[in-house]
């Protein structure tokens, strides 16, 4: 059979109205790439501000908090979960799992164009009367929509109605993702055999699907007292002086709602990119990855408990105190199958046979930012160490390290990974290498100090710091460094962009599997894939994922679709598991 | 290998910045000793995970580097080597949780005989009550709210009327004994933060919060709000003094009680007195000192009939139409210096009449 027999021929059915679901996860990454720059854009401009207070006359404080607030939202839902799930699933689940396209195409479709529409009205905001929200990308009721905080004229409304778009793009995708995974896996693919990054979006895909309806009823119960005046989040008031016609909403069932969103997008992001560090280490050590099994149970165990430790995020919110004692408990449980995904990494690089490429070194990379980043979330899930910690710099240093700079890591080891798949050229080994080494350094230079700020008690989303007094100088000239790291790594990052733009017209053929890979993806009759990605037949799998590390014969790994009589002839299977 | 020696050079970093660097934990000034002990075990045990794992990728990354001829071995599992592992591991979490939930839990039960005070949070400023003879704070509700009564105190509620009503941004308590803070907010989430007491808690509207701790030495602690609550949020101070019991014991008698100060309300004969009930209710006092110390925007000490040069290079005389119309419109000027972060609000125009009367007096 052949699929899907009238390709579309025209550049706009092929490239822009697109159903192919490559074109669609190229279109996701390069939209979700070009907001990510502009909230990197945005961090640069607050960092300018704390490293240089008041020396950039045109940051006041209304400008601080929109870029603040900007930035925040921008990275965790319209770079983050969109360049993982849009972008990385999109691309991976057919071709992984050895399927011709997602199950619905034209929802797939629609899902980008959705999430475009939602990144233009997120933009438009900066150009609104007001600007932008500046509540904070936590959103919280009720400053969000009273005065004393800039964009509560328009930028609330626009912001708010840019999520509710994004959730319908989300879940079209999402509900293809689970689909596909679920139902067009191709012969002899068991879930048990599907490499971990397919996993971890499918797992995190799930979670979107059970989080973002959390956020899409808050969002509307938000629009409703902003615009309606009803009264769900915010009880009797006087705002700036006047009564206002509200009573008897709560701003913590806000709280409540947008954490139980909240929580598990922090797996939306982590989940994905733990899967696809799994298999850029086991690929780049010629390694089975350790403890297969073990690492797909710990997803979906991490998976499950991300719904039962959101209220982590709200010990001091006022909540009854009771609470504390049962998120501490399950907040801390989670840290046992993460804890085991990082030693069955590192166990993984334990006789390897260790290639140092670009994507390598980012999973590396990823595993270090990715362990302080987990542990400090021992600090601040244990709730009698979170309350003098919480709203300080050492919940921004911690964030910024788990689910900023290891999932961003993760990014890139995964796009220099398989950009010679999408494109069929290799990346620029020498720029590669820069960009990892100005990004790793860079970012612990950045965040591990600010810990210690947070030790201090700085608090969090301050515009200025002067004239306190238990803040010693000696922060102040920390501010000003930290600054300047920041800077030199933001603008390093054009390293990154030149070296994909030009090596996408100008790099050497990369061939067909240029790291020696075993999963799916890496054995399509075409480089790149062409609509419908296999040939006549689709590819039959005989093994699992991570067939690496075989003693006998002229290979040393066994693809997913090679026949056992293939392999039996000139090499012997791996060993199994040792006892 | 380079990148195994960054990893070792992180660890040793990591080491020598935690031991040597000037920015730590401020030194306290309550009892919670114990929420520090927690917070020195969790770097304790974390920081042993930090340093053995890096290190061990460091190790791995070196021994088994890429080599002709070498494969990878063969064995990709180990079942009592994980179950080992994840023993490890719940062993560390429950020594964190274990001290970390008994911390809690007296950290949620105050004394029954602790002094209380309410903090009440508006944007941007912080007002304090005390209960006074009868030892109860009257009730309240945010309809009751006005410029004669920025707390909201039911005028109906005999208790009420002895509830002392700090002057000021500052709030002094005796040292050693159990205080019970109340939390409350007018408009927005705020959170009452002093870094020397370790605990906090939100303020929130609708709602009173309430934490517990035993100030343990004496001094002049600053308070911050540490809960976004708009752009005003950075520039949220007053203070909390701890005293010796007869200094309390002084300070306490010179506060004004709620009766006391409606009646110097309705008496209001003192020139400004308007304004300046006013200026403390729709927080105008907290950019705006009237002691000449620095804030967001200009002090109003000896503000009125002084000359002040503007953004734009121009000199404005500060008389009664250039206070009126920074207060209408406040980013029409801006004096040198200053950000135009002042929102405009609705007052009326006897209102504004008061607050212009209000700075004229504080020369």
């Amino acid at each position: 059979m052949s699929y899907g027999a009238g390709h579309p021929q025209s550049f706009w059915t092929r490239y822009v109205w697109s159903q192919d679901h490559k074109v669609i996860a190229i279109q996701y990454t390069i939209t979700a790439l070009a907001i990510g720059l502009v909230g990197l854009v945005l961090s640069d401009l607050m960092r300018l501000q704390l490293g240089f207070p008041g020396k950039f006359a045109f940051i006041d404080a209304s400008r601080y908090y929109q870029f603040l607030t900007m930035h925040g939202m921008i990275m965790v839902v319209y770079l983050l979960t969109a360049l993982f799930l849009g972008g990385f699933g999109n691309y991976l689940i057919p071709l992984m799992v050895g399927a011709r396209d997602m199950v619905f195409p034209f929802l797939n479709m629609l899902s980008y164009w959705f999430y475009l529409l939602a990144v233009l009205i997120l933009a438009g905001s900066f150009f609104v009367p007001g600007g932008p929200t500046g509540a904070g990308w936590t959103l919280y009721p009720p400053q969000a929509i009273l005065p004393g905080t800039p964009g509560t004229e328009w930028g609330i409304i626009v912001m708010l109605v840019s999520l509710l778009v994004f959730i319908a793009a989300a879940t079209m995708g999402g509900l293809n993702y689970v689909t596909t995974v679920l139902q067009a896996r191709t012969t002899g693919m068991t879930l048990m055999r599907m490499p971990l990054t397919v996993w971890g979006i499918f797992t995190a895909t799930i979670l979107a699907l059970l989080a973002f309806p959390a956020l899409f009823v808050s969002g509307v119960m938000m629009l409703f007292d902003k615009a309606l005046g009803t009264s769900f989040f915010v009880p009797a008031v006087v705002s700036m002086g006047r009564h206002l016609p509200h009573q008897g909403g709560s701003p913590l069932l806000f709280q409540h709602l947008f954490w139980f969103f909240g929580h598990p997008e922090v797996y939306i992001v982590a989940l994905p990119a733990f899967g696809i560090i799994s298999d850029l280490v086991s690929v780049h050590a010629r390694r089975q990855i350790f403890g297969y099994k073990m690492m797909v149970w710990a997803i979906v165990v991490i998976g499950g408990l991300s719904f039962v430790v959101w209220a982590h995020h709200m010990y001091v919110s006022g909540m009854h105190p009771y609470f504390g004692f049962f998120f501490a408990t399950t907040t801390l449980i989670i840290a046992v199958p993460t804890a085991l995904k990082v030693y069955n990494w590192t166990l993984t690089l334990w006789r390897g046979d260790i290639h140092l490429t670009v994507p390598m070194l980012f999973a590396v990379g990823f595993i270090s930012t990715f362990v302080i980043g987990g542990l400090t979330g021992l600090f601040l899930g244990n709730v009698s160490v979170d309350i003098p910690l919480s709203n300080t710099y050492f919940v921004v240093a911690h964030f910024h390290m788990v689910m900023g700079v290891s999932p961003v890591l993760a990014v890139f080891g995964g796009l220099y990974h398989w950009f010679p798949k999408v494109s069929g050229r290799m990346y620029d080994v020498m720029l590669g290498r820069v960009h990892f080494w100005i990004t790793f350094v860079g970012t612990y230079l950045i965040f591990f100090p600010m810990h210690y700020l947070g030790l201090l008690g700085m608090p969090r989303r301050y515009y200025a710091y002067e004239h306190y007094a238990f803040i010693p100088d000696s922060a102040q000239a920390l501010n000003a460094f930290i600054t300047i790291v920041a800077l030199f790594v933001g603008v390093s990052q054009l390293l990154f962009l030149l070296n994909l733009c030009w090596s996408a017209a100008r790099g050497r053929e990369a061939g067909g599997n240029p790291w020696r890979a075993a999963s799916l993806e890496w054995h399509t009759p075409q480089t790149p894939p062409v609509h419908g990605n296999w040939g006549e037949q689709t590819p039959v799998v005989y093994r699992g994922a991570y067939e690496y590390g075989l003693q006998d014969g002229d290979s040393d790994y066994a693809s997913q679709d090679q026949p056992p009589d293939a392999v039996a002839a000139g090499q012997r299977a791996p060993a199994q598991e040792a006892p | 290998m380079a990148l195994a020696l960054v990893l070792i050079l992180i660890v040793v970093g990591a080491l020598e910045f935690h031991y040597m660097s000037p920015w730590w934990i401020t030194p306290i000034a309550s009892n919670w000793q114990q929420m520090d002990d927690a917070l020195l075990l969790t770097f304790a045990i974390t920081g042993v995970a930090f340093v053995v794992i890096n290190l061990f990728m460091a190790y791995a990354l070196v021994t088994f580097k890429h080599q002709d001829g070498v494969r990878a071995a063969a064995m990709h599992a180990s079942t009592r080597l994980e179950w080992w592992l994840a023993g490890a591991t719940t062993v560390g979490i429950v020594a964190l949780l274990a001290p970390g939930l008994s911390v809690y839990a007296r950290l949620i039960d105050p004394p029954p005989d602790a002094m209380v005070f309410e903090v009440l949070g508006q944007q941007w400023q912080w007002h304090y009550r005390l209960p006074g003879k009868d030892g109860k704070l009257g009730s309240t509700d945010v309809r009751f709210i006005s410029n004669a009564n920025p707390y909201g105190i039911n005028p109906a509620d005999p208790s009420g009327q002895d509830d002392l009503l700090v002057a000021g941004q500052e709030m002094h308590i005796p040292a050693g004994k159990p205080v019970r803070v109340l939390l409350r907010a007018q408009d927005v989430l705020h959170d009452f933060y002093v870094p020397e007491f370790r605990t906090r808690m939100n303020m929130v509207p609708g709602m009173v919060t309430s934490f517990w701790f035993t100030p343990t030495r004496a001094g002049r602690f600053e308070v911050m709000c540490a809960q976004l609550c708009g752009i005003g949020h950075f520039n949220m101070r007053s203070y909390v003094v701890v005293d010796d019991e007869p200094t309390y014991r002084t300070w306490l008698a010179a506060q004004p009680s709620f009766a006391a100060q409606v009646a110097a309300a309705a008496g209001g004969e003192q020139p400004g007195q308007q304004g300046r009930l006013l200026a403390q209710s729709r927080g105008c006092s907290a950019c705006h000192s009237v002691d000449g110390n620095p804030g967001a925007g200009p002090s109003w000490k000896g503000l009125f009939g002084r000359s002040e040069t503007m953004n734009d290079g121009a000199t404005v005389r500060v008389d009664e139409t250039y206070l009126r119309e920074s207060i209408v419109n406040p980013a029409a000027r801006i004096v040198k210096g200053y950000q135009p972060i002042m929102p405009a609000q609705q007052l009326s125009p006897t209102e504004v009449a008061q607050l212009v009367d209000y700075i004229k007096t504080i020369r």
